[in-house]
Parts: structure tokens; sequence; C-alpha cells
């Protein structure tokens, strides 16, 4: 009786045993299909579904579940993301401080020719975005090299079409905004679900070896710039002194008119009241002015001679009083 | 016993289950073989299908656009230039079938799209000139300073055909070449054009000297401009000086001939006692401590010496 008990309970032991393994294989079979199945979704980006190789369904940001094994296929595409081509140029490392540039040669990418047939170097990016997920997945292989492609081509068609002074200076924004125009006619015709942010001249310059001989030219442009400024300044210098020089003539020549005028009223009046007192006893008056004078006048003389009329023979005299003095 | 036996059916009924069915992605399409001979048309739609295990295969294909990027060739122009032409087109398999027996592979697809679009491409060129080759249409080019460069008649030729028609015309003329390889042509586009080495360090150099004759029609505009202004201030500085010299001697002359008018209408009025009184002030003004004088007695002031009274 108590071996058949024993024996009894061992079996049930068993069989909850069995049980058990069973419940525990479930539950990881559970888990191993939510935790395959389950997926996030970034901020940035969506999820494009795939069953069977079939697109189905597009998902948005967050927490999302899709059928593990192979059946649902995701792959995940950048939409918010802005990207960046560089052509003629990379960037290694964007640094706090400096960016660190390849030291190789993209001379390639950046050599062009213009419309004037000269050569130009051109540096510049594009930058783009995803617009849509299911073109961009399932119409080009190989999306960036037909955006490079096709970015270099569009540019070079541009370029081609300006001379070598508008690429360097005089056109750079509107050879920029036609490249880019073409290259978005472009990226719709191959239906690449691309769209083009931003078309970007960075570094726009000669090619090397001609470079001193455009550096002399803006030299050149200074020093014609210096020469002028110098003669303008000489100008500036010279022409208000002359014009105020010429209004002191004017008035010193009008302080003589106005000395001339009033001397002369002057000895006109006098003359008048002296004539009009003379008038009244003309004989006395013209000899008092007459003694007047001579007595002044002889008072400055150094010597006087006063010789008798008949006396003649003066001369040698005077000779002697200068051979003696 | 019995149940190794079913295990090991049921295995191989697995096998040939998942043998039966095929996935096509959607950047693919297929072709079904059977011992090597297609069966139906092209599978272009993706999905999960059935195909009879083991004996049907399964070949995938590319559906999506492809690219050809062209080795960079030196051809000649029409005008005898040797210039680099690369080039790169976009290719799609449009015909699976047809693609699948006449190149088999994407790999010899590629040499034989070397083979037409390079041809094409080279015969294209030699037909056209360069400037035709970089010139889009025939906009009017400017330039930072009016100048007469030596191949300006060259540049400054019109327009007739342009970049974009050539690359249309390499493109139309090879598409019909590639349809025989179940490939559907989309465009031809013209990458990137260079002179070769030597042709380039002859442009650098005209380059060069086009920029130093630029320089030095800048230096002597500079001059020029400075002469204009040095003249223009001689100019106005003789007419400043003139102007001031003319103005001061009317002003002085019509005061002399104001004070001329005083004097005269005042002597006028007696001419005599006039003489009388200027002579006297000319005495005072002429006589000074350096003359020596001789008088004789005879004279008005020293008649008395000699003779008084009378």
């Amino acid at each position: 009786m108590a071996v058949i008990d024993l024996e009894q309970r061992a079996k049930s032991f068993l069989d909850n045993r069995k049980r058990n393994i069973m419940v525990i294989l479930l539950i990881v079979g559970l888990l191993v299909i939510i935790g395959t199945g389950l997926y996030t979704v970034d901020p940035e980006e969506v999820g494009v579904i795939q069953r069977f190789g079939k697109y189905v369904h597009t998902t948005e940001p967050g927490l999302r579940f899709k059928i593990p094994f192979g059946v649902d296929k995701l792959t995940k595409v950048k939409v918010k993301y802005v990207f960046k081509e560089e052509f003629g140029f990379r960037t290694l490392e964007v640094g706090q401080s400096a960016t660190r540039y390849s030291q190789r040669d993209f001379s390639g990418e950046s050599q062009m020719l213009t419309g004037d047939l000269n050569i130009a170097d051109v540096e510049w990016i594009i930058q783009y975005q995803i617009n849509d997920p299911i073109k961009y997945l399932f119409n080009v292989r190989d999306v960036e090299g037909t955006l490079r492609n096709l970015a270099e081509s569009s540019m070079r068609q541009v370029v081609g079409d300006h001379s070598v002074d508008e690429v360097i200076v005089l056109t750079r924004q509107e050879i920029a905004f036609q490249t880019k125009l073409i290259l978005q006619q472009h990226l719709e015709d191959y239906q690449t679900g691309l769209v083009i942010r931003n078309v970007n001249l960075q570094n726009v310059t000669p090619p090397l070896p001609v470079q001193p001989a455009f550096n002399e030219v803006n030299a050149a442009l200074q020093e014609e710039e210096r020469i002028v400024n110098e003669a303008r300044q000489k100008y500036n210098q010279v022409i208000p002194e002359a014009r105020g020089k010429a209004l002191q003539i004017i008035e010193q020549a009008e302080g003589y008119a106005v000395n001339r005028v009033n001397r002369a009223t002057g000895d006109a009046n006098r003359f008048v009241d002296v004539w009009s007192e003379y008038n009244r006893a003309k004989t006395v008056t013209k000899k008092r002015l007459y003694l007047e004078t001579m007595e002044e006048v002889l008072q400055k003389i150094e010597k006087i001679y006063i010789v008798d009329e008949d006396q003649s023979g003066i001369l040698p005299l005077l000779d002697l009083e200068k051979g003696g003095s | 016993m019995k149940q190794t036996l079913l295990i090991i059916l049921g295995v191989i009924l697995l096998i040939v289950l998942v043998n039966a069915f095929y996935i096509i992605d959607e950047t693919e399409q297929a072709i079904i073989t059977q011992f090597g001979e297609p069966i139906g048309g092209a599978r272009t739609e993706a999905g999960i299908f059935l195909k009879t295990p083991f004996i049907q295969k399964v070949h995938y294909l590319e559906k999506r656009i492809l690219k050809w990027d062209g080795e960079q060739n030196q051809i000649p122009t029409q005008d005898k230039k040797f210039i680099w032409v690369d080039t790169f087109a976009r290719w799609r398999i449009v015909d699976p079938l047809l693609f699948y027996q006449s190149v088999r592979s994407e790999i010899f697809a590629q040499s034989r799209l070397d083979d037409i679009i390079d041809g094409v491409t080279r015969d294209i060129i030699t037909l056209n000139t360069l400037i035709e080759i970089v010139r889009d249409t025939d906009r009017e080019l400017s330039f930072a300073i009016d100048f007469e460069a030596d191949y300006y008649e060259e540049i400054q030729s019109e327009i007739k055909v342009g970049r974009r028609a050539i690359a249309d015309s390499i493109f139309s003329v090879a598409k019909p070449l590639i349809e025989q390889f179940g490939i559907e042509l989309i465009d031809v586009q013209v990458k990137r054009v260079n002179y070769i080495e030597d042709v380039r360090k002859q442009v650098y150099d005209r380059m060069s000297s086009e920029r130093k004759k630029i320089a030095d029609r800048y230096r002597s505009s500079g001059h020029g401009r400075a002469a204009e202004i040095i003249g223009r201030m001689e100019r106005e500085l003789q007419q400043i000086e003139s102007e001031a010299y003319r103005t001061s001697q009317e002003i002085m002359g019509r005061a002399d001939a104001e004070a001329t008018g005083i004097y005269a209408s005042a002597y006028n009025r007696d001419p005599g006692f006039f003489e009388f009184m200027r002579t006297l002030e000319a005495y005072k003004r002429t006589i000074n401590d350096q003359n020596i004088m001789i008088m004789t007695t005879d004279s008005d002031f020293y008649k008395l010496m000699k003779k008084s009274g009378n």
C-alpha cells in the first residue's frame, strides 16, 4: 500500500514537471517572439516594413511591433536628418576649435572648365533630405552615388555657361541657385525621393598655378584705388586752399578800395576846406602856407648853401666839401 | 523506430515546402527557369510566391535604376583640342528575360554599356567643337573688365548645340543599341570635361598672362584717373586764382576811379591853388635829411637876406 502510494506520488510529480517545462517553453517562446518583434523608431526616422518582400506600411517614431522570423523586414530611413555631400574637399572631423580637412587632392571634382574656356576650382556642398522613403528605397540603387554624379554634372553645366570672373566673383549665388534647380529636376526625373535643401559654393578659386596672377590683379586694383585716392587727396588739399586765398585777395582788394575812396574823400574835403579859407584871404594864406612849408622842409635838410645869385663857381666848393668828409 | 521515420519524413516535407516558396523584394524582379528553360514571363511584383520545388529555379535581377559610371576618355574635339570626357548614365533592366539570356549578369551588362556608350561618346564629341561641349546656352558672358582676349572669337561664337544637347544626342544614339540586352537606357550625362595635362598648362599660362594684362589695365587706369583729377585740379586752380585776380583788380579799379573822380571834382574848383598846395605837399614829402640844398638869395624864401622890404 505504502509502496503504491509512493509510486503514484512520484508519477504525479513527474507529470507536474512535464507540465511546468511546457509552460516555461511557452513563455520563453512568447518572449522570443515579442523580443524579436519589438523595435523602436527614433524621432528623426520612419520605419519601412516589407512583408515577404512586399511593402506594407511605414511606421512613425515610437515602440512598434513586427512579425519576426524574416516575415516582416524593417528598414529605418532618416527622413528628418539633413545630409551633406562635399565636393572638392572632405571634412575629416568637426572639432570644437578647428575643423580638420582631408589633405588629399580632390581637384578632379573641383576643377571645371568655364564658359570662356578657362579653368576654375569650385568647392561646394549640397544639403539634402529624404522626403519620400519609399522612392528612396525602391527606385534607385546607390542613391548617394547617383546624387553625387548628378550634382557634378549639374554644377559643371552651370559653370560651363559662365565666365571665370562670374564663377569666382560676380555671380556665385546665381550659380548655386541654378545648380540647385537643375539638380532637383534630375532627382525628380529619377524619382530618388530626395529633396535638395541647399547648394552652397564654398571656396571658388582660380587653379593654383594661376593664383599669383589673380592676386596681382587684386593688388593692381588696390593700387589703382590708392593712386586715385592720392590724387583726390591732393585735389581736396589744394582746391579749398586756393578758394580761401582767392577770397583773401578779394577781401584785400575791397580793403584797398575802401581805403582809397576814404583817403580821396579825406584829401578832397581837406583841400576844399583849406581852399574856402584861402579864398577869403588869398595872398596872406598863400604866403603863410609857403613859408610854413619851407620852414618845415629846411629844418630837415642836412646842409643848405645860400648863394648869391651873382656868385658863380660854387661847384668846386661843393666838391671840396665832399672830399673832406 | 516508427517515431524516427515520422521525424525524417516531416523534415523532408518541410524542406520541400520551404523550397516551394520564393520571395521577391520591392527592389528586385525575377525569372523562373526549369532545367535552364525560362518558364512564364518576368515576375516584377514584390511578395511571396509558389513554384515547383527543386525543379524550378529563381533568378533575381535588380528592378531599381542602376548607374553606369564610365572611365574618363581622352577624345579630340572637332577643333582638334584634346580633352578628358567623363560620362555617366542611368539604366534599368526592362526585359529581365532578354537581359538574362543576352548578358546574364550586371557585370557583363556594365561592360556592354562601356563598349557602347564610350564609343558613341567618342563619335559625338569628335563632331563638336570644345566651346559647344563646355557651354550649355548662348547666354552672354560678363567679365570683371572689358577685355579683348586673343581667343575672343572662339568664346563669343554662337552656341548651336550646347552640353546638354550633346549629352542628349549621345543618349539617343546609344539607347537603341542597348535595347537588345533588355536594358532601357534612361539618360547619359557628361560629368566632367577637362583639358589634358599639356593643354591645361597652356591654359594656365594664358590665364596668367591675361590676368597680368588686366592688372596692367587697372594700374594704368589708376594713373589715368589720377591724371584726370590732377588736371581738373589745375584747371580749377587757374580759374580760382584768375577769377580772384580779376575781381580784385575790378574792385581796386572802381575804387581808383571813384577816388580820381573825388579828387578831380575837388581840385577842379581851383587848379592853381591845387598846384600850389600839392607842390608844397610834395616838398614836405620828398625833401629829407639826406638832401643838400643850394638856394640863391633870389628865391622867395631868402630874398630878404639880400634886400629887405619891397
